[in-house]
């Protein structure tokens, strides 16, 4: 059966309802909630890296340097490069390499995006 | 007298840069040209230069709406070279996470679908919904869009008891929404006028022009890969192939609608018989496939996607080769497009007509799809490629 204006009365009572969107930039942070195991930003704990370089060798995106310190191999992390596919953690034998929640990665030097 | 109009590649009616030139006659669509050519990534070569799990991140960013058939039907693939199968959970957890993409897709479609009809309103609530299932990809894998959920040997996370609980919460919200619609679609004056005898095609004509997914369900035709060729544990699940016969645009909402319903019960059947066990095989990052041939095939959210693949017992493919569900519908736009006897297509019907499809142009510029030379347009043949190609390397020798 043909009845036009159906959607007349769940529009009207959207109109009383939560705003469905959240506001943007930074006003209503508070409202998003990330799960668990959400992937953000790399971080990196530079004290448990033992410079095996599997995540150089495993990142689609070279996102990751390998540079030479004291230390010997260490990685370094191109935030603007990342792909955000969270292998560098999964294959990170250490567990050096962890996913944040933080997914607003903007800056305007380009020295803000590298994570060592 | 006819004259010639073009659509795009830019146009308010394309998400995708896509070219349709159209022979009209008046209002009426004489004939028409489809180009899919604007967006080449070349992805296909890039694969050949990675690593199988550096090529698994790549071929999700063929399509985002698909990443989730997409990463599953390459993992299938290695794992058809290796000679490996996923353990039991995983085919479940698969499961699981592919019918939520569809319901993300089809729901995607249907706001968009509606958009384009100029129906606003639905276009908003579909897309609210849609985002609940966002929501729950996100819980699962880790973020709303691209998965990256399928590793070669299985899953990359386990699913909680938590994810499970508000997954089926979620799933609950999702049927009573659709019920809701499907009857709102049914009797809604101006979206049975805009789909209803629009863009006809018939079941005889779909199976010629290999038209596959939804489109050819709603063609009235059953086929379906998670049926025909279970590819992951989809013979232990039990659910419906949608079909419609009326083989227009109408059949094509109705036939994506009750899709949802399927999926819907299919994630519940997968959560309640999950099996026990391991999520993912032990399988290093880097390894050698043995060298062959495998070809994988996964029901995507529009339809058959197919994947194959040469090794030389490299680390990486020799050859990828990757066939969209959209480049196997492309050519049925064609004949939606075009009057024949008592069937006329009018100009202010491409948009209903090609929305049906669901057109995911950056899948499918891989080739280039020509129907006929037309005038002013020099179109080469085959023959004038190879005799170009041959030319000039003879010139470089």
């Amino acid at each position: 059966m043909r009845v036009p204006g159906r959607l007349v009365a769940e529009a009207l009572r959207s109109l009383f309802k939560r705003r469905a969107t959240i506001l943007y930039p930074y006003r209503e942070l508070e409202k998003i909630h990330l799960p668990e195991g959400f992937r953000g930003r790399i971080e990196f704990d530079r004290a448990k890296c033992i410079g095996c370089q599997l995540c150089f060798r495993v990142c689609p995106a070279k996102a990751i340097e390998m540079i030479e310190d004291e230390k010997g191999k260490r990685p370094i992390f191109y935030i603007y490069r990342c792909i955000y596919c969270a292998q560098c953690a999964e294959v990170c034998p250490t567990k050096a390499i962890s996913m944040s929640k933080t997914f607003e990665n903007i800056a305007l030097r380009k020295e803000d995006l590298v994570v060592r | 007298m006819s004259f010639e109009i073009s659509i795009g590649p830019q146009h308010p009616i394309h998400v995708e840069p896509l070219m349709l030139r159209l022979s009209v006659e008046g209002e009426l669509i004489v004939d028409v040209d489809v180009d899919v050519s604007y967006i080449h990534r070349g992805i296909e070569k890039a694969l050949e230069a990675r690593p199988y799990i550096q090529g698994l991140y790549l071929v999700e960013r063929i399509c985002g709406i698909c990443n989730a058939a997409h990463s599953l039907c390459y993992c299938l693939n290695v794992e058809q070279l290796l000679g490996k199968e996923a353990p039991p959970r995983a085919k479940y957890l698969r499961i699981v996470v592919e019918e939520l993409s569809r319901i993300h897709s089809h729901l995607l479609w249907l706001g968009h679908y509606f958009h384009t009809l100029g129906f606003e309103t639905l276009f908003m609530y579909f897309w609210r919904d849609r985002e609940r299932i966002m929501d729950m990809l996100e819980l699962i894998t880790g973020n709303r869009v691209t998965t990256s959920y399928n590793t070669i040997g299985g899953v990359r996370r386990d699913l909680t008891p938590e994810a499970e609980q508000r997954l089926r919460r979620t799933l609950d919200y999702i049927e009573e929404r659709m019920r809701y619609y499907e009857k709102v679609i049914d009797s809604e004056p101006t979206i049975l006028a805009r789909t209803q005898g629009v863009g006809i095609l018939k079941p005889s004509d779909a199976v010629r022009l290999g038209v596959v997914g939804p489109h050819l369900r709603a063609s009235g035709v059953k086929h379906d890969v998670r049926l025909d060729d279970p590819y992951s544990g989809h013979d232990e699940i039990p659910f419906n192939v949608i079909t419609w016969d009326t083989c227009d645009c109408y059949a094509r909402v109705k036939v994506r609608i009750r899709e949802v319903y399927e999926s819907v019960n299919m994630i519940r059947y997968a959560l309640d018989h999950m099996p026990s066990g391991d999520y993912r095989l032990k399988i290093p990052p880097f390894f050698k496939a043995p060298p062959g041939e495998s070809l994988s095939r996964v029901e995507a959210p529009r339809g058959e996607l197919v994947h194959y693949s040469i090794s030389d017992g490299g680390d990486r493919p020799y050859r990828y080769k990757v066939r969209t569900p959209t480049l196997a519908n492309l050519l049925s736009v064609v004949e939606m497009l075009r009057s024949r006897d008592g069937y006329e297509v009018y100009i202010a019907d491409v948009p209903a007509i090609l929305g049906g499809i669901d057109p995911c142009i950056c899948c499918s510029a891989r080739v280039m799809v020509t129907d006929e030379a037309r005038r002013r347009r020099t179109i080469m043949t085959l023959e004038d490629v190879i005799k170009i190609s041959r030319e000039r390397g003879a010139k470089r020798r």
